[in-house]
């Protein structure tokens, strides 16, 4: 037995040890690691990149410069991929209107084959996550009870329970969800605008970000109670207390009192 | 009731039934003293009713919302129809929530109809506080009943935030641990008061049981009880009246509660309810399943409490952080004292003792049945419009957050204002106030002398112009006369005639300070002299008809007990004016 182990005691065995270990490791994250959303992106062609390079030429390089690689006023585009382009640009946020707190959504200034168009372009600078498919962001094959607690734990803080939006620092917010196309809810969390933070692929799965969609796009709409009241909370509850029970039961009061007895 | 000839099968029986008991209990009695007592009639006396009725709603919606709901917080899994909740983890609380909101007919509307009528019943209490506040119906005999009535709107908050917290969701849970942080903020006994509450560590597993028991049986039976003292005293001490001419404080103008008052009364219930039920049947209020069951790691933005509680939430939200002090290894969370113990602290002992305030401070021991207008008492309107001020910025302040988003404005620009304006705005109020309700006392003085502006010039033959005025009525001129002076409490001085010192003077000169306070900026009502020299030199109003004879004085000189301002003009012993009521 004492052989045995002084026998397996060689000095570098340690080193093969550690070596076998790391190969392990990086063997093991190659097989499991969430494969990247590059996977999906339809091969864009070269007549894309030249015509999104125009566009960009014409619309984002006095911000973001000539190459993309950022100025003073905008940040460095090199590697933010296609999915980034299309949300900003596919909610009006971009190009930008003015400067503020953070930049907010407008009508959208391009047509969707152009933001396309623009995406393959800033795609092609540098590898980053690209546009979901229809299937990846579809809200009927999502699992919203599923959806709910990652939201709650995950969302709800800066956007509310429902997603009605909720007040961020020095005037910033976070946005209303319920008129937001899935496509973009799911590019928002994969890119995390402004002052949201990334949702990964390993942090929120592809899957659970589609049930997080289907569980938004339960919301919104009627609400077995009756009219939401924009869905706020006990404030606007308190309001309509005041206003429309108080208003009503006094006014009712007044015409009682002035009932001659 | 006057029976005709041949009475009815129906009347019979009435008859029969209501001798029956009245041989038996002798209730003809009581029905014959109730039916007849009389009850002055102003719109404002029905607000207390509102607070009463909505009870009644919440009680009844309430006995409802028992039979279904269960008070566990024993984990099951979701299996019911609201599909995002499906396979969680929740208490049996919240799934009985859920299914008495989902699955039992008419559950939801229930629960809706409570939770409305608790809101509205909040709401009533602080209106008819402020009305009984503002026209001084606190003062003797009903300074206990003002306490009762305090004591009410504490036990409403009880019931309130012990109700909102049963469902176990998310947004009550987190109220619970704001709760939950506040008792730790106590010194020394803190953290063990904590663990008493709730059995061990938050959120532990025995609190929903136990607020439960403080919600539907502990507050409910004291509330039932101190209404039923509070209705007792005002049987006892009668109503009050507003002022006007032939009501005094040794009468009631009014009506007998019978049959007017129980009409419109017993009808006001049912406009009650259905105000109610119209809005529990077409507004939500707290879907708890939006908020989903409680886990103490997640909090939502828009998470505040109720209305009635909004203003310990903002005043939370306007203390700055660093007012944390640590001395060795022990902490004093002034950050969380000073808004959630001292603020709430000094509003409302403000409240509940201003009667005694007040009283001490003008010397008061006399018995008042009649209301005082709110300008005649510009110290008492002018506090109570700060209070109501302090507590409205804490209140906006506790809505930070939707301002923000609803405005488009910075959260911390927000909440700095509101820092600023929790010192200045009541204040200013105060200031303002006072201004107005003195300007509105110097505008009855100046009718009472010179009447109305009837806006015909005429020039006389030597060339003067003036202009007609028209005297007051009898009736427009006691409303605005008939109140007391109040003047500073005057003190005997600190030292008798031999230079003794004499006992009690610190505690007179007290009063005296605070008398000050009260009383130093006045405008006094109008004396018969003054009102007889004003008619003396302005002859010329006059001309404006004889129809309006010159003011009948109490025999400017007769009346002898000559102590307030205005008492000694005439009194019009009128019940039947269409001027009776007071606008």
């Amino acid at each position: 037995m004492k052989a045995l182990a002084a026998r397996r005691q060689d000095r570098r065995a340690p080193i093969v040890l550690l070596l076998l270990a790391l190969l392990l490791t990086g063997g093991l994250y190659a097989v499991l690691a969430p494969t990247s959303a590059g996977a999906a992106t339809v091969k864009a062609d070269a007549s894309d990149i030249a015509n999104g390079e125009k566009l960009f030429q014409a619309n984002c390089a006095t911000c973001h410069g000539p190459s993309a690689a950022g100025t003073e006023s905008g940040p460095s585009l090199i590697g933010v991929g296609a999915a980034a382009v299309d949300f900003q640009v596919g909610t009006g946020r971009m190009p930008a209107q003015m400067n503020g707190p953070q930049i907010q959504e407008k009508p959208v200034q391009f047509e969707q084959e152009q933001i396309n168009e623009l995406a393959a372009y800033v795609a092609s600078l540098g590898e980053g996550p690209a546009i979901p498919t229809a299937e990846m962001v579809d809200p009927t094959l999502g699992d919203a009870a599923n959806g709910m607690s990652i939201f709650r734990t995950n969302c709800a803080m800066c956007h509310n329970a429902v997603g009605a939006g909720g007040a961020l620092s020095q005037g910033k917010f976070a946005p209303k969800l319920w008129d937001t196309t899935p496509t973009h809810i799911y590019e928002a969390m994969l890119t995390g605008p402004q002052s949201m933070p990334v949702f990964n692929d390993a942090n929120i799965t592809p899957e659970e970000k589609r049930d997080v969609i289907a569980f938004i796009d339960q919301q919104g709409g009627a609400s077995p109670g009756g009219l939401t009241l924009g869905a706020l909370g006990p404030v606007s509850e308190g309001l309509w207390a005041w206003v429309v029970g108080l208003g009503l039961l006094i006014g009712a009061a007044v015409w009682i009192g002035a009932k001659s007895s | 009731m006057t029976t005709t000839s041949s009475p009815s099968p129906v009347e019979k029986i009435a008859a029969g039934t209501a001798d029956y008991l009245d041989q038996r209990t002798g209730i003809g009695t009581a029905v014959k003293v109730f039916a007849r007592k009389i009850f002055p009639d102003h719109w404002s006396f029905l607000l207390g009713e509102i607070a009463l009725y909505s009870f009644i709603s919440i009680l009844i919606s309430g006995v409802f919302l028992t039979l279904f709901f269960v008070p566990s917080m024993n984990e099951v899994v979701y299996d019911g129809p609201w599909e995002s909740l499906q396979g969680a983890h929740m208490s049996e609380a919240f799934a009985s929530t859920l299914r008495l909101s989902f699955e039992v007919r008419g559950g939801l509307l229930m629960r809706q109809i409570h939770h409305w009528s608790a809101l509205i019943f909040m709401a009533a209490i602080v209106t008819h506080m402020m009305r009984v506040f503002f026209t001084g119906a606190f003062r003797k005999p009903r300074e206990v009943n003002w306490v009762v009535g305090f004591t009410l709107l504490i036990l409403g908050l009880a019931a309130g935030f012990s109700g909102y917290s049963l469902p176990d969701d998310v947004l009550s849970g987190n109220g619970l641990r704001i709760t939950d942080g506040v008792v730790r903020a106590i010194p020394i006994i803190g953290s063990y008061t904590s663990y008493f509450l709730f059995g061990g560590e938050f959120p532990g597993e025995v609190l929903i049981p136990r607020l439960f028991t403080v919600h539907i049986l502990l507050v409910p039976a004291l509330i039932l009880a101190l209404i039923g003292l509070h209705l007792f005293f005002v049987v006892l001490h009668k109503h009050t009246q507003y002022p006007g001419s032939g009501r005094t404080n040794k009468n009631v103008v009014g009506y007998p509660l019978f049959p007017i008052y129980v009409a419109k009364a017993g009808g006001y219930f049912f406009i009650v309810f259905g105000v109610i039920a119209l809005m529990a049947a077409t507004m939500t209020i707290n879907p708890v399943w939006n908020y989903g069951p409680y886990d103490p790691s997640p909090v939502s933005a828009g998470a505040q409490p109720d209305w009635y509680m909004l203003f310990l939430e903002g005043s939370l939200r306007l203390m700055p952080g660093f007012a944390e002090v640590v001395i060795g290894q022990y902490t004093i969370p002034l950050n969380v004292i000073i808004p959630a113990m001292v603020v709430p602290g000094i509003l409302f002992t403000g409240l509940a003792l201003y009667p005694f305030i007040e009283a001490f401070a003008t010397d008061d021991h006399k018995e008042h049945h009649v209301l005082d207008r709110p300008r005649n008492r510009p110290f008492r309107t002018a506090f109570g419009v700060s209070l109501l001020t302090a507590f409205f910025i804490l209140v906006l302040a506790g809505s930070n957050d939707l301002i923000a988003t609803h405005f488009h404005l910075s959260i911390n620009d927000i909440t700095w204002t509101f820092r600023a304006l929790i010192f200045l705005g009541p204040w200013f109020a105060f200031w303002i106030t006072k201004r107005i309700c003195l300007g509105l006392q110097r505008k009855d003085r100046e009718l009472v002398l010179h009447g109305h502006e009837t806006g015909r010039i005429v020039r006389f033959a030597n060339g003067e112009y003036i202009e007609v005025h028209k005297p007051l009525n009898q009736h427009e001129r006691w409303l605005r006369v008939q109140h007391d002076n109040l003047r500073p409490v005057e003190i005997e001085p600190a030292e008798d005639s031999r230079g003794v010192r004499r006992k009690g003077y610190r505690l007179d000169r007290m009063r005296q300070r605070l008398s000050q306070t009260f009383y130093e900026d006045r405008i006094e009502p109008v004396t018969p002299a003054e009102l007889v020299a004003a008619h003396s030199h302005g002859a010329h109003d006059s001309i404006s008809g004889a129809d309006h004879g010159p003011a009948e004085l109490a025999g400017a000189g007769s009346s002898t007990a000559a102590v307030g301002g205005g008492q000694h003009l005439i009194d019009p012993q009128d019940e039947t004016a269409p001027d009776g009521r007071n606008h």
